[in-house]
Parts: structure tokens; C-alpha cells; sequence
């Protein structure tokens, strides 16, 4: 009896692969091996530039320890100022106009060419990067900090009024209904029914947006928006790698911090 | 409960009168920032261009009809391009972002020194945008597709990591606990306790994060790191609007292209 078991009872396991069918699973490596031969083969890198620019990058890491402050602190202190004032005013006129889309594009709240109109709207609005929309803005309201808070006021349409029709969606229905019961009005129904079932994740979302916006801040000023990206861009034109490194330091401590109190605020929040 | 005491008895009321001026202290602090941010980008912004904006709004629109269609022929090579550079740069971001995530999970981590570098890399790799990157990069190696793909990659370590890291702290110990039991080594209780439970979730990463990585490509140019980016700068900075409006037509394109297949694979695979 020991013996059949021992016998019949497999002695190795092997993982079972990720995908079952083999026929499947070979074509797949296949293709990927095809769509990397390509992609490498059609890449043209210029080693000798590569390896021209290597002393460079040395010396480029080297201008963090330690990153010059000083040189430029009034030009870095204007941008960096320039791109919380842009993110503040964007996240706000964002939020605020996402508002009515979100609820626009809710489909248990809005009839059907309502409903289709604001999801066009939050379609357009997300497709294009916010620097896609900065060159835009710029070209039309010219350079400044005005074009980059409309860029990212239009991008954080697009992002807020998604979540919030889609948070709307997953609403309790029961308790829409219950207010509804009581005889209130459109508003009253808005006000009482549904904002308090999304207004915790919505508080948590519109921080997490200020960071991003801060991000994105830094970016547009690449296309001449304001703010940080165009002092960073001057300092990377002049090879200036100290006062670069300063502005990324600066960057990166500002989003850490936003990013630890906006978790601890969301945390709070829920 | 909050109840205002009155003459005909106590009345209910839905926060006390310190919780009310709280939230009306909150609010107008609030709205004085705004206030205040507004007009320091107001001072900066020339406001005949933006009351002209609709005209040239008018104008530009005028002139980037109809699109160049012809233009396509030149067009194929960048597209080509920029999918590379998002797919060969999330390919080089999932292959850093693996170990670096299991160094900074709190249960895989060796110790907290490199835990805590683990973290450095991570905040840093996701605090500077693609662009910046990309900034960095031509400035270091040159221009070219090279630098885009470095850029992506470099801006996704952080991205893909952080929500590895996530999901590998939440991982079920018992599973852990179980292979160990079998007398497993540290390095198989890694292969057969914690990669299979999140290698689902890695996979929907590496998805998600591609598809962002199509539309961050499609802008990389602008700084000269190759890409469709490239000929939308050419082209607006030549004023050829027919051509700008047939670029901003195939990144629409290839944006919900890339959103389909990655709802497509994100659906087989989770």
C-alpha cells in the first residue's frame, strides 16, 4: 500500500507558468522578442555622445554635494514662489469648476446629453499633458504665470470631475433616496444626499491634486508658463549644474513634504 | 449632541458654536490665501493678452484647418518613436523598480539603513517629472531618443517601486510562513512566498504605468529627447499650424490606443 502511494505521488513540483496555453504563451515571447529587436535595432544612439557626456554626468551629480543656494537664491526664491502662488489659484479654479462636470458626468445624476457633454469635456481635458496645454496657453495669454494656471487648472479638471463622477457613481443609493423622501429640493438633495458621501475621499483627492499640480508646475515653466521650470531651464542652459541641483533639491523637499502632510491630512480626513 | 438652549426648549443643531467658527475661521483664512495668491499672479500676468486671447483663439483655430494630411509620411517615424521610448523605458524602470521595491518593503528589506536609501531613490526618481528628467538628460548625453527612454525610465523607478513596495508589505505572512516551513532558503521563500502573490499587481504596474508613459513620450521631445514631441515644437515654432493640428490629432490617437490595450491587458490579467 506505502509502496503504490510512494510510487504514484510525485516527487518534484514545478510552478505552474503564468499563462496556461502554450501555444499562447510561446507567441507572446515571440512578438516580444520581435517588438525589441525592432525597437532596439531603429533606436539610433550616438555612443560617442554618450560617452562624451559621462565626465559630465560625474560632474552633474558631483554639483549636489553640495548644491550652490546662493548664487541664484533671489531668481530660485521668485520661482519657487511664482509656482506655489500658480498652484494654489489652479487647484482651486480647477476644483471649482470640476464641480458641476463631475456631477454633469455622474451618470445616476444627469440625463443623457448632459451626461455625454461632461464626459467629452473630461475626456479632452485628460488626454493632452499639462505641458501640451501650457504651450497653448502660452501662445494665447502669452508668457507668465496666468497661462500655466490655466493649464493646470484645465488638467485638473480633468482628473478631479473623473473621480468625483465616479465616486458619485458608487454612492449609496439608499441614502440618495432617503433625503429624496423627505420632499427636498434639487440642491437639498445635492447637498444633504451626496456631498457628505463623497466629501472625505474628495477633501483627500483635491490634496493629492495640489501635489501633483506643484509637479506639473515645475514643468510648464519649461514652455514659458512661470514659475520654477523656467529658472531651472535657464540654469541647465548655462550648464549651470550647482544652482540646477539646488533647484531640484528644493523641488524635491518641497513635494516630500506636501506629499507626507497630504497623507497625514487624508489619513485625518477619512 | 450640539443643542442650542432656547426659550421653548433646546433645539437641535448639527455642530457646536466653537466647531462653526472653526470652520468659518478655516474658510476664510482659505479664501484670503486664494485671494492674495491671485492677485500676485494677476500683477504678473499682461492682461491685454488675455482679453485678446479669443481672437487669436479664433485665428490660430482658423489656421489649423484642415489638417495636413500629407504630413502623416513624416510622421510615422516619431510615433514609432515615441511608443519605443514609453515601452524600452518602462522596461527599464520595472527591472530597477523590482529590487529597489524589495528593499524598501518593510518586510523584505535587509535593514533599516538601506531601507531608508531605498526610500531616497524612490521619492527622488518620482518628485521630478519626466520632462525635467529628460531636461537633465540632453543636457548630459544629448539629445535623442537614448535620453527620452532614460528619462521614462529614471521617472518611473519611483512610481512602479512605491506601489510594489505597498503591495509587498501587504502581502499574507501565513503563505511566507508556510514555504518557510518547508525549510525553504531566504532566497526561494522570496520566488515561491511573496513573487507569486504579487506578481498580478506588478503586472497591472507595469500596464498602468506604460500607458502613462505614452502620453509623457509624446511631449519628451520638446526638450530635444526625440520622440513626436520633436515635430510638434518644429512645427509651432514655424507657425505651420496644419501640421501642429494633425500632431495633436495622432497623440489623441495613440493615447486612446494606448488606454484600450492597457484596459484590455489589465482585464486578462487581474
Amino acid at each position: 500500500m506505502s509502496e503504490i502511494s510512494a510510487n504514484s505521488y510525485p516527487r518534484s513540483w514545478k510552478k505552474p507558468p503564468l499563462i496556461a496555453n502554450r501555444l499562447l504563451r510561446w507567441c507572446l515571447w515571440f512578438g516580444a522578442a520581435i517588438y525589441l529587436a525592432l525597437a532596439l535595432g531603429t533606436m539610433e544612439i550616438n555612443w560617442g555622445r554618450v560617452a562624451e557626456g559621462l565626465p559630465r554626468g560625474q560632474k552633474f551629480i558631483g554639483a549636489f554635494f553640495p548644491p550652490d543656494f546662493v548664487s541664484r537664491w533671489d531668481s530660485i526664491v521668485d520661482g519657487i514662489l511664482e509656482s506655489i502662488w500658480m498652484t494654489v489659484i489652479a487647484t482651486v479654479a480647477g476644483i471649482a469648476l470640476s464641480i458641476p462636470v463631475g456631477l454633469g458626468a455622474a451618470n445616476n445624476l444627469a440625463p443623457t446629453p448632459v451626461y455625454l457633454f461632461c464626459r467629452a469635456v473630461i475626456a479632452l481635458s485628460r488626454t493632452f499633458p499639462e505641458v501640451i496645454l501650457a504651450i497653448f496657453a502660452v501662445k494665447l495669454f502669452g508668457f507668465g504665470p496666468f497661462a500655466g494656471f490655466l493649464a493646470l487648472s484645465i488638467a485638473t479638471v480633468g482628473f478631479y470631475a473623473k473621480l468625483l463622477a465616479e465616486d458619485i457613481e458608487d454612492m449609496d443609493a439608499r441614502q440618495a433616496e432617503a433625503i429624496k423622501a423627505t420632499g427636498a429640493g434639487w440642491f437639498q438633495w445635492i447637498n444633504y444626499a451626496i456631498q457628505p458621501q463623497v466629501m472625505p475621499r474628495m477633501i483627500g483627492l483635491a490634496v493629492y491634486r495640489l501635489d501633483i499640480n506643484f509637479r506639473e508646475s515645475a514643468v510648464v515653466g519649461i514652455v514659458g508658463g512661470g514659475g520654477i521650470g523656467a529658472t531651472l531651464l535657464t540654469a541647465f542652459d548655462r550648464y549651470e549644474f550647482d544652482s540646477a541641483a539646488a533647484i531640484l533639491v528644493i523641488i524635491i523637499v518641497i513635494v516630500m513634504v506636501l506629499e507626507y502632510s497630504s497623507g497625514y491630512l487624508r489619513k485625518w480626513v477619512q | 449632541m450640539p443643542v442650542l438652549d432656547t426659550n421653548e426648549g433646546p433645539v437641535w443643531r448639527r455642530r457646536t458654536t466653537a466647531a462653526q467658527w472653526a470652520i468659518w475661521g478655516g474658510w476664510f483664512v482659505g479664501v484670503a490665501i486664494v485671494v492674495y495668491c491671485w492677485k500676485l499672479v494677476s500683477d504678473k500676468t499682461v492682461w491685454f493678452f488675455v482679453t485678446d486671447a479669443g481672437r487669436q483663439a479664433a485665428d490660430m483655430a482658423s489656421r489649423m484647418v484642415p489638417p495636413k494630411w500629407s504630413y502623416m509620411e513624416t510622421l510615422w517615424r516619431p510615433v514609432w518613436d515615441t511608443i519605443n521610448i514609453a515601452t524600452l523605458g518602462t522596461l527599464l524602470a520595472i527591472a530597477m523598480a523590482f529590487p529597489i521595491a524589495f528593499l524598501a518593503a518593510r518586510n523584505t528589506t535587509p535593514n533599516a539603513g538601506v531601507r531608508a536609501i531605498a526610500l531616497l531613490v524612490i521619492v527622488s526618481s518620482r518628485s521630478i517629472n519626466s520632462l525635467i528628467w529628460a531636461l537633465m538628460l540632453v543636457a548630459i548625453i544629448g539629445p535623442g531618443v537614448f535620453a527620452g527612454v532614460l528619462a521614462i525610465g529614471f521617472r518611473s523607478i519611483g512610481f512602479c517601486a512605491k506601489l510594489l513596495y505597498e503591495a509587498i508589505e501587504e502581502i499574507d505572512a501565513g503563505q511566507v510562513e508556510a514555504i518557510e516551513a518547508t525549510g525553504a532558503s531566504g532566497g526561494q521563500k522570496l520566488v515561491y512566498g511573496v513573487i507569486p502573490q504579487i506578481l498580478p499587481t506588478f503586472a497591472g504596474i507595469s500596464v498602468f504605468r506604460w500607458d502613462i508613459n505614452i502620453r509623457e513620450s509624446t511631449v519628451l521631445g520638446l526638450v530635444g529627447a526625440g520622440g513626436i514631441g520633436l515635430q510638434l515644437d518644429a512645427s509651432i515654432s514655424t507657425l505651420a499650424w496644419t501640421q501642429v493640428s494633425l500632431i495633436l490629432i495622432v497623440i489623441l490617437a495613440t493615447v486612446i490606443v494606448s488606454e484600450w490595450v492597457s484596459a484590455r491587458v489589465r482585464h486578462a490579467i487581474i
